[in-house]
């Protein structure tokens, strides 16, 4: 399949205005003498940030309901993770559910922000959140634990309502 | 006395010069960025006045990396011929009349010589010499043809240049600069007998200071960096100073050719004389100065780059006829209405 090729304009066929270009130049800086005073799109960003609609991918996040996370700790994103970010220790739990993990660790240097842990997890209890500016000032502190990565689920209700939507 | 005059007018024009050129660097990313609809450098002070200040301070702190089998030499000359003949060129503009202070008056130009645009001419061909050696001594091909380009492309312009001056000199029947502006006083402006005179000119000076849309010597999309793709910090800070002042230059010339120089249209009926009208005078100047530099930045971000034949075939078929018929049409209407 072959793209019709655009039509060819020959030297030929321009006017004389055309051709002596000056009118054209003219025409030209017209253009950008208005384009000068149009509204900029630049965001002036410490003091504006945008603000990430639901179904951004920001860093992933656990969601924390009533006081516990809401993991159990089979391991699923762990399994999925292509980067390999993710590490996961279970245990048996003191509270109503059987198992918990007692290490739960992502690597914020190997995430890729795929999404497949959010996507295989089935009991909705890693999510991806709207965070994107994430820094770091050693190795150490890029590796987040359960204590950074919990965010309660009233936090993440858009989110939830999204993927709810969206299944 | 005299002597001591003259080294206070040259610091005073070096200065306000070097400070012009700095705030038109900084001038041209905020227009191109309003062009763009960006907004620009705002950060560096208020809304980024600082910024040339920051500029030069990276600059100077830059390693200068200079090429293996480069001429050491000639690789630090280039900038400083290209730089001072830059700044040399402004010498003879006049940028005002003439003023009174304790009892003296001062002509406010730093060289008053008679053959002013002699002198002008001269000193712009001389500044091929920065680019050319710059593009040899560099021992890179992108330099080396960034700096063949523009002595071709400067010779080229040179002569159409030139041929267009000519017609200000048969109305003015002087070379003196000075003179040249007195004679446009009121409305009586070069650009109004000398239209064509005026454009020649005018692409001529585009052509010259190798900007857009004749920036060929330097084209990033083929050459890299052009002549000065070998030059880091300070060097390739004199050379982007040198482009800029000779910007600046190039629109003072226009000024002072076509636009009437320091005349302000009708002071003289309007009761302004004495030190007021020369300072107003020397407003006058600078403002269509910074007009003509501001289009000249405009220009930059509105047509794109000439092809190499395109280039040649405007200067030779096109802009000589040209400059040589206005020389024509000049003589006649001079011999014909007096």
């Amino acid at each position: 399949m072959t793209r019709p090729l655009p039509p060819i304009v020959h030297r030929k066929d321009l006017t004389f205005w055309q051709k002596l270009y000056i009118p054209e130049i003219v025409r030209g800086l017209k253009i950008t003498i208005t384009q000068m005073f149009r509204p900029k799109f630049t965001r002036q960003y410490p003091e504006e940030r945008w603000v990430p609609g639901a179904a951004f991918r920001g860093r992933p996040v656990l969601v924390e309901e009533s006081g516990v996370e809401r993991c159990v700790a089979c391991g699923l994103c762990s399994r999925v993770c292509p980067a390999l970010a993710i590490e996961v220790q279970a245990s048996e739990s003191p509270y109503w559910k059987e198992r918990y993990p007692v290490k739960f660790e992502i690597n914020m240097l190997r995430c890729i922000f795929c999404g497949f842990c959010e996507e295989v997890c089935p009991e909705e209890a890693i999510i991806m959140s709207k965070e994107f500016e994430l820094t770091f000032h050693s190795q150490e502190d890029a590796i987040f634990p359960k204590e950074k990565l919990l965010k309660s689920k009233e936090e993440m209700k858009e989110r939830l309502d999204y993927l709810r939507a969206n299944r | 006395m005299e002597t001591l005059i003259d080294i206070v007018k040259i610091v005073t024009v070096m200065g306000i010069l070097l400070g012009v050129v700095a705030y038109v660097v900084l001038l041209e990313r905020r227009v191109a960025a309003a062009i763009q609809n960006r907004i620009g450098p705002n950060r560096v002070g208020w809304q980024g006045l600082l910024q040339p200040l920051a500029d030069v301070v990276k600059l100077v702190m830059k390693e200068d990396i200079v090429p293996r089998n480069a001429h050491r030499f000639l690789h630090d000359l280039a900038p400083i011929i290209s730089i001072s003949i830059a700044m040399t060129t402004f010498a003879v503009i006049p940028f005002g009349d003439s003023i009174t202070l304790f009892g003296r008056t001062i002509k406010l130009q730093i060289a008053d010589i008679n053959i002013g645009v002699l002198y002008i001419l001269a000193m712009t061909s001389l500044g091929v010499y920065g680019v050319t050696l710059s593009g040899w001594s560099s021992n890179s091909k992108y330099s080396l043809l960034g700096g063949l380009r523009s002595s071709a492309q400067m010779l080229s312009y040179e002569i159409s240049m030139g041929l267009a001056v000519i017609g200000v000199i048969m109305i003015a029947g002087s070379l003196r600069l000075d003179r040249i502006v007195e004679m446009q006083s009121g409305w009586m402006w070069n650009i109004v007998l000398q239209p064509i005179g005026f454009i020649t000119f005018t692409v001529a000076a585009f052509a010259e200071t190798n900007r857009h849309p004749f920036d060929l010597p330097e084209a990033e999309p083929e050459l890299v960096g052009g002549y000065h793709t070998e030059y880091s910090g300070l060097k390739f800070g004199l050379f982007f100073l040198a482009e800029y002042s000779n910007m600046v230059v190039a629109s003072a010339l226009i000024t002072t050719l076509f636009l009437g120089g320091w005349q302000i249209p009708y002071a003289a009926e309007m009761g302004l004389s004495g030190n007021l009208l020369s300072v107003l005078q020397v407003g006058a100047f600078c403002a269509k100065v910074l007009l003509l530099v501001l289009f000249f930045i405009i220009v930059r971000w509105t047509i794109p780059r000439f092809r190499y034949d395109q280039l040649m075939s405007l200067g030779w078929k096109v802009m000589l006829p040209l400059a040589i018929l206005n020389i024509l049409a000049t003589g006649l209407a001079i011999l014909l209405i007096g």
